[in-house]
């Protein structure tokens, strides 16, 4: 590291520090704010509500799908501020946080069972948060690991460790608390890096409309494999369409399956599953008024614009830069290393041996293998894929070599220990690695560490008091004391270490994927009953039951049955009825990538409003109650 | 073409994220001033539980 590096590294860690001390001693959570009848400045509010929401999945996973799908993935920063800001601030923000005030709710499942007077429900909603919230946390995590990885020559195990230590230190020093200075600090250093990254990747390549001319220009290059599923260039929406019955993959079976992964998942499934995220919606009952959520919203739309509007839109152009402009000044260990993707051409990538037979080195493909600048020979290789416009220059008399590899993005991932799809996951820290100076690559790891943190501490927040406040305290009925608040501690434990060794195992491509399982798994399961919970009165108990369970199984059936890529992943489906999914042969193979939230969310919708029309109101007095009335006699 | 983007499925994309920020600019401006609410007992009650039950607990 050099010295700016260092440099950077100690001010912010010193800067975090004295912020949380200053925490501790002045104590300045929203609670305090609040305790004290006032309210945080809306910058200050916005920031760190920012802070909370985007993490590292969303710059370094989402980013890099965007480089891999191109700039369509804008749809979801629209959704990002219009829905998760603008109607999450301006319609859900101040109904919830008067009915929290007035319930004496605490944590969303606290929240759902006061409205509906109702423990099931109280217990259902902890145990899924915290059963499939580690998924999300492990998403945070591994985008802070893709990117420590390079930027520091460690492998990515050990960056995943290292990492996990931070978020665990953090937790630790009472991170979990949610001090607004220093949500505040992570949000303004968030800011910073990633207006700095659109500025810097613009410049890069001459201008706003010039750097999208060239993007656009690279449509001939998009490999066959996106061709296939209906990608049509990185400034163009993938084809859309249902693909006809019957046909298979090699028919034009999978041509559209682009669009609906984009659409259906990532744009969907992320962009509505925000409104149901139970760390944000606890996070308006810590505002004093409608007023802070009006000021509030000004800052965070254009907040959000600048992290995931800058994240998808240089995650695209970063095609450019790495087809056109991509140097490696390294030194080239063999220029014609092999590596092999096995028999079927879709394992992971592996070294074949000198002695290997010659179907194996016929199968294999072809890459060259470096070494970078400062890493040490103990180092794993670097390797970038063979093609015919690859070109090297040798270095004379000890000067470094000189790669060009005139690689697209997604082809730039594929090396040893990938499938040859590629791993979209490690684009954004190879591009900042590789074409801003490593001064910044350290700022924006800072970046990423305070995005990861701020989302980890509320994950981990609401992990903990699930299983503490709202099972643990339901089932020993005794009120909040310490047996509970071991329980808590146990569940924040138990939180990081599953997500640490899902990071682990689960590597390449899994970023948005996991973020959208359970994003859209939160939408599908919460949103009807808390939506209808604050603004219907005829909505009932078993309405809410109901819906709950029937948005939450649905997901889950789809997801382990119907969904091509999560069905196959999880292997369930194979055990059980010997095939990777149960769509029938007959059927289009288009509903392999619909996501569940298309089919489980209106199905929970149907289910609540169904069920509530069908059932008897609840007393009158429990309604009155919970829309402002006084506490009914017990 | 709008800024150098071809499909306006992608530029409308592109011009709606800044709208929807700018959206968002000018209702938190235009209602900068409304919306103040006199914080009520239960409000500050449900902050010192959040405080000391919550907070502190972790």
């Amino acid at each position: 590291m050099d010295l700016i590096s260092i440099i950077l590294v100690i001010v912010y860690l010193m800067v975090t520090g004295y912020l949380g001390y200053l925490g501790y001693r002045q104590t300045k959570t929203a609670a305090d704010y609040l305790v004290a009848g006032r309210s945080a400045h809306p910058v200050v509010m916005a920031l760190s509500y920012g802070a909370t929401f985007i993490s590292t999945s969303a710059i370094v996973g989402f980013g890099g799908v965007a480089a891999n799908f191109g700039m369509g993935l804008l749809w979801l920063t629209v959704l990002n501020i219009f829905v998760g800001i603008f109607i999450a601030f301006m319609f859900l923000g101040n109904p919830t946080r008067r009915m929290g005030h007035h319930l004496d709710a605490h944590t969303f499942p606290e929240l759902i069972a006061k409205r509906y007077d109702s423990r099931l429900l109280q217990v259902l909603c902890a145990l899924i948060i915290f059963c499939f919230m580690p998924l999300y946390a492990m998403a945070v995590m591994v985008g802070g690991a893709e990117f420590m990885a390079p930027i520091f020559h460690i492998s990515y195990d050990s960056a995943l460790y290292i990492f996990a230590l931070i978020v665990a230190a953090y937790v630790i020093a009472g991170g979990l608390k949610g001090v607004m200075l220093t949500d505040a600090l992570q949000g303004g250093i968030m800011l910073v890096g990633m207006a700095i990254l659109l500025v810097a990747t613009y410049t890069l390549m001459g201008g706003v409309t010039e750097a999208h001319s060239a993007l656009g220009a690279l449509k001939d290059q998009v490999p066959g494999s996106l061709k296939a599923i209906g990608h049509q260039g990185w400034t163009a929406m993938p084809k859309f369409g249902f693909a006809e019955a019957g046909l298979g993959p090699k028919d034009g079976g999978v041509a559209y399956h682009m669009w609906w992964i984009l659409v259906s998942t990532i744009v969907m499934g992320v962009g509505i599953g925000v409104l149901a995220q139970p760390q944000l919606i606890v996070r308006f009952m810590t505002v004093k008024s409608k007023q802070s959520l009006n000021r509030a919203a000004a800052a965070g739309g254009i907040f959000i614009l600048f992290m995931t509007g800058v994240a998808f839109t240089v995650g695209a152009l970063s095609n450019v830069y790495f087809a056109q402009q991509e140097q490696i000044s390294c030194q080239i260990v063999d220029d014609s290393a092999l590596l092999d993707p096995g028999a079927d051409g879709k394992g992971k990538l592996a070294l074949v041996p000198a002695n290997a037979s010659d179907e194996i080195k016929a199968r294999a493909k072809r890459f060259v293998a470096f070494r970078l600048p400062g890493a040490s020979d103990e180092s794993p290789l670097n390797y970038v894929m063979w093609t015919d416009k690859t070109e090297i220059a040798r270095g004379e008399g000890g000067a470094p070599d000189l790669l060009k590899p005139r690689l697209i993005a997604v082809m730039r991932s594929v090396g040893l220990g990938t499938t040859l799809q590629g791993n979209t996951d490690t684009l954004i820290p190879a591009y900042v690695r590789s074409a801003l100076p490593h001064w910044f690559g350290v700022l924006f790891m800072l970046t990423l560490l305070s995005a990861a943190m701020s989302t980890m501490s509320s994950q981990f927040h609401t992990m903990g008091t699930a299983l503490g406040r709202d099972v643990f305290e339901q089932f020993a009925h005794h009120q909040h004391g310490s047996k509970s608040i071991h329980v808590t501690r146990f569940a924040i434990i138990v939180g990081i270490v599953v997500a640490l060794v899902l990071g682990k195992y689960v590597r390449g491509n899994i970023i948005a994927l996991a973020t959208a399982i359970f994003m859209g798994l939160c939408a599908s399961s919460f949103l009807p009953l808390f939506v209808f919970g604050l603004f219907w009165k005829r909505m009932t108990k078993p309405a809410a039951v109901a819906s709950l369970l029937v948005g939450f199984l649905t997901s889950g059936f789809w997801l382990l049955f119907v969904n091509g890529k999560t069905a196959a992943g999880l292997g369930l489906c194979k055990a059980w009825f010997g095939k990777d999914n149960l769509v029938p042969p007959t059927w289009s193979l288009t509903w392999t990538v619909v996501d569940p939230i298309i089919v489980a969310l209106p199905l929970s919708i149907l289910t609540a409003v169904v069920v509530a029309l069908a059932t008897k109101p609840m007393d009158k007095a429990h309604v009155d109650y919970v829309f402002g009335g006084p506490k009914p006699p017990a | 073409m709008v800024l150098g983007i071809e499909d306006p499925g992608v530029w409308l994309a592109y011009v709606l994220s800044l709208v929807s920020a700018a959206l968002c600019v000018i209702f938190g401006i235009a209602n900068w001033n409304k919306g103040e609410e006199p914080v009520k007992k239960e409000d500050t009650d449900w902050a010192k539980e959040e405080k000391t039950e919550v907070e502190d607990a972790l």
